[in-house]
């Protein structure tokens, strides 16, 4: 690894972004407004005293949510266009690490995934007045981390496409199973033991659970730690089969 | 792997070809011995053996689909090889310290469209280590200093094609690789560019250029001649003039190039006879 070479990767990502408005307004801009949208979903709804809001539970799910589909599918898209444009080959006949890459990626969707969770979480704080235990801190660093996963496995499963169509098929494939069995549908301890078993092994499941620890208490639980060290595992994993696909040399 | 095994020897008449006296005199930048390589099963490159001299333009040359860009991507160490050995500057083709001094500009642009010109340019740059300051100069030796703020994606297709040509020269390679460089640009833009080849080959840089114009072979020191994979020969353009019995590269060329296999082991073997007085 080559801190210069990484940060030149992520500069370039981040530069490419910043030429595509729409994609900065997918980051930034709609999960606040997807956010409102599920506030006043609930707005109507009545609650016997001492019961928390729906909105809390769901909305604050949904923080931790978005990063993911959302980072997901930017990068699947771009590592893609950097495999069909050559510029993947070009650059693997570089002295360019293939960790320099990956991590440049990754840091670039990490800062992107910061200003989404900072925005997301202050619009549910100070416009809809979410009110949970813990420190909103949490609530970002957990964004943020479920973004960078988004990252990883979106490196991951470009591999596997050859086509941005392609690309956007693993949406349903390995996104939204995650989000129907992360608990945000159906506590996961209520799911048939089968279903529990397979939510057990997504990685969403643990951000989401991340989430409601920290809603729950004030001070962080070793639960929420070893939320987030799953969490990261399953990031690690995900860049480290994603660096096996980049192969200097193809047939 | 089952389908090597029936992969069928090259044809007798094609046995590699004897390196040219000016591959042989001169520092060699890359030896070839036996190269050998099958894409899907299909032998694309047989038996190709070949020497190509340091500080000078090589022209590889060749019909559609004989193996020009398969050839150079083994050279750059990004194709799998089934057989044979390849020296690239010293060293076996795709060996790490190479991806520092071997530059490579594939037939189709590989540039970020929605980078800027500069912004390439300086990316690529900067995973060689070189400054912004090289990537501008760069861009000025390929007559784009004015369009470098200009998206990659709203260039012409000249235009585009140099941006590419600028992201492998900012590494300042000691050998560059460039897979018909000069396609779709303008006669004036092409002399341009041989002549900074030529610059850049006085100044010991070795320069691979595959090209289909034959007008183009006269600016080369050496020419190797592809067909179906089989290397036909390596010769200087007076060499090949002489061999089609014509002044015109072109039409010797296509004689060479569409002579019968028998026609064309005899050209074969004369010139192995040349080389061995
Ligand atoms: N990705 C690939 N997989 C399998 N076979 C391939 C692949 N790319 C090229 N080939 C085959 O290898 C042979 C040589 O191809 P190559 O691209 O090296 O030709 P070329 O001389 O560069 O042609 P052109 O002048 O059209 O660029 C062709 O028969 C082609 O069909
Ligand atoms: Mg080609």
């Amino acid at each position: 690894m080559n801190p210069s070479m990484l940060w030149s990767t992520c500069t370039r990502v981040l530069l490419q972004l910043r030429s595509d408005p729409r994609s900065i307004a997918l980051i930034l801009v709609v999960p606040a407004v997807l956010l409102a949208l599920v506030y006043w979903l609930y707005q109507n709804e009545t609650l016997a005293p001492g019961m928390p809001r729906t909105f809390d539970r769901v909305g604050l799910m949904m923080l931790g949510i978005f990063p993911f589909v959302v980072m997901f599918l930017l990068t699947s898209i771009t590592m893609l266009r950097e495999r069909t444009s050559g510029t993947l080959e070009r650059l693997l006949s570089t002295p360019l690490h293939k960790a320099d890459l990956l991590f440049g990626y990754a840091l670039a969707f990490s800062i992107m995934a910061a200003a989404q969770a900072l925005v997301a979480t202050g619009t549910a704080y100070w416009v809809f007045g979410m009110a949970i235990a813990g420190n909103a801190g949490w609530v970002v660093l957990i964004s943020v981390l479920t973004a960078v996963l988004g990252v990883a496995l979106g490196l991951l499963c470009s591999a596997f496409a050859h086509t941005e169509f392609q690309a956007v098929q693993f949406m349903p494939v390995v996104v939204i199973p995650q989000i129907l069995l992360c608990g945000l549908f159906v506590a996961r301890d209520q799911m048939n033991s089968v279903l529990e078993v397979i939510s057990n092994v997504l990685p969403l499941s643990y951000a989401v659970d991340g989430l409601q620890q920290v809603a729950q208490s004030s001070s962080p639980t070793s639960q929420l730690v070893w939320d987030l060290v799953v969490v990261a595992a399953f990031v690690l994993a995900g860049l480290l089969l994603a660096s096996l696909t980049l192969r200097r040399r193809t047939a | 792997m089952s389908h090597r095994a029936q992969m069928p020897a090259p044809e007798p008449p094609f046995a590699p070809v004897p390196a040219d006296p000016s591959g042989t005199h001169g520092p060699i930048s890359v030896s070839v011995e036996g190269l050998r390589v099958c894409r899907r099963g299909v032998a694309v490159l047989a038996n190709i053996s070949c020497n190509i001299p340091q500080g000078r333009i090589t022209g590889l040359l060749g019909p559609s689909g004989s193996g020009k860009t398969t050839f150079m991507r083994a050279l750059v160490g990004v194709q799998k090889i089934t057989a044979g050995t390849l020296t690239v500057l010293g060293r076996p083709a795709g060996d790490p310290q190479n991806r520092h001094d071997v530059g490579y500009v594939t037939q189709a642009a590989s540039v970020y469209r929605d980078l800027s010109v500069l912004e390439n340019v300086n990316y690529f740059g900067s995973v060689h280590g070189s400054s912004r300051q090289d990537a501008k100069a760069v861009l000025a030796s390929v007559g784009l200093s004015v369009l470098a703020n200009r998206k990659a994606r709203n260039l012409s297709g000249g235009e585009f094609s140099r941006v590419s040509l600028a992201c492998a020269l900012v590494g300042k390679p000691a050998l560059l690789v460039l897979d018909e460089p000069t396609v779709g640009l303008d006669p004036v833009l092409r002399a341009d560019l041989w002549a900074q080849f030529a610059a850049m080959a006085e100044e010991g840089t070795t320069l691979l250029i595959s090209s289909h114009v034959m007008e183009e072979a006269s600016h080369c020191q050496t020419l190797l001649l592809l067909r179906e994979g089989l290397l036909l020969a390596q010769l200087t353009p007076d060499q090949l003039r002489q061999r089609g019995e014509t002044d015109d590269l072109e039409l010797a060329f296509l004689r060479l190039i569409q002579g019968t296999p028998t026609e064309t082991a005899e050209v074969a073997s004369a010139a192995e006879g040349e080389d061995a007085r």
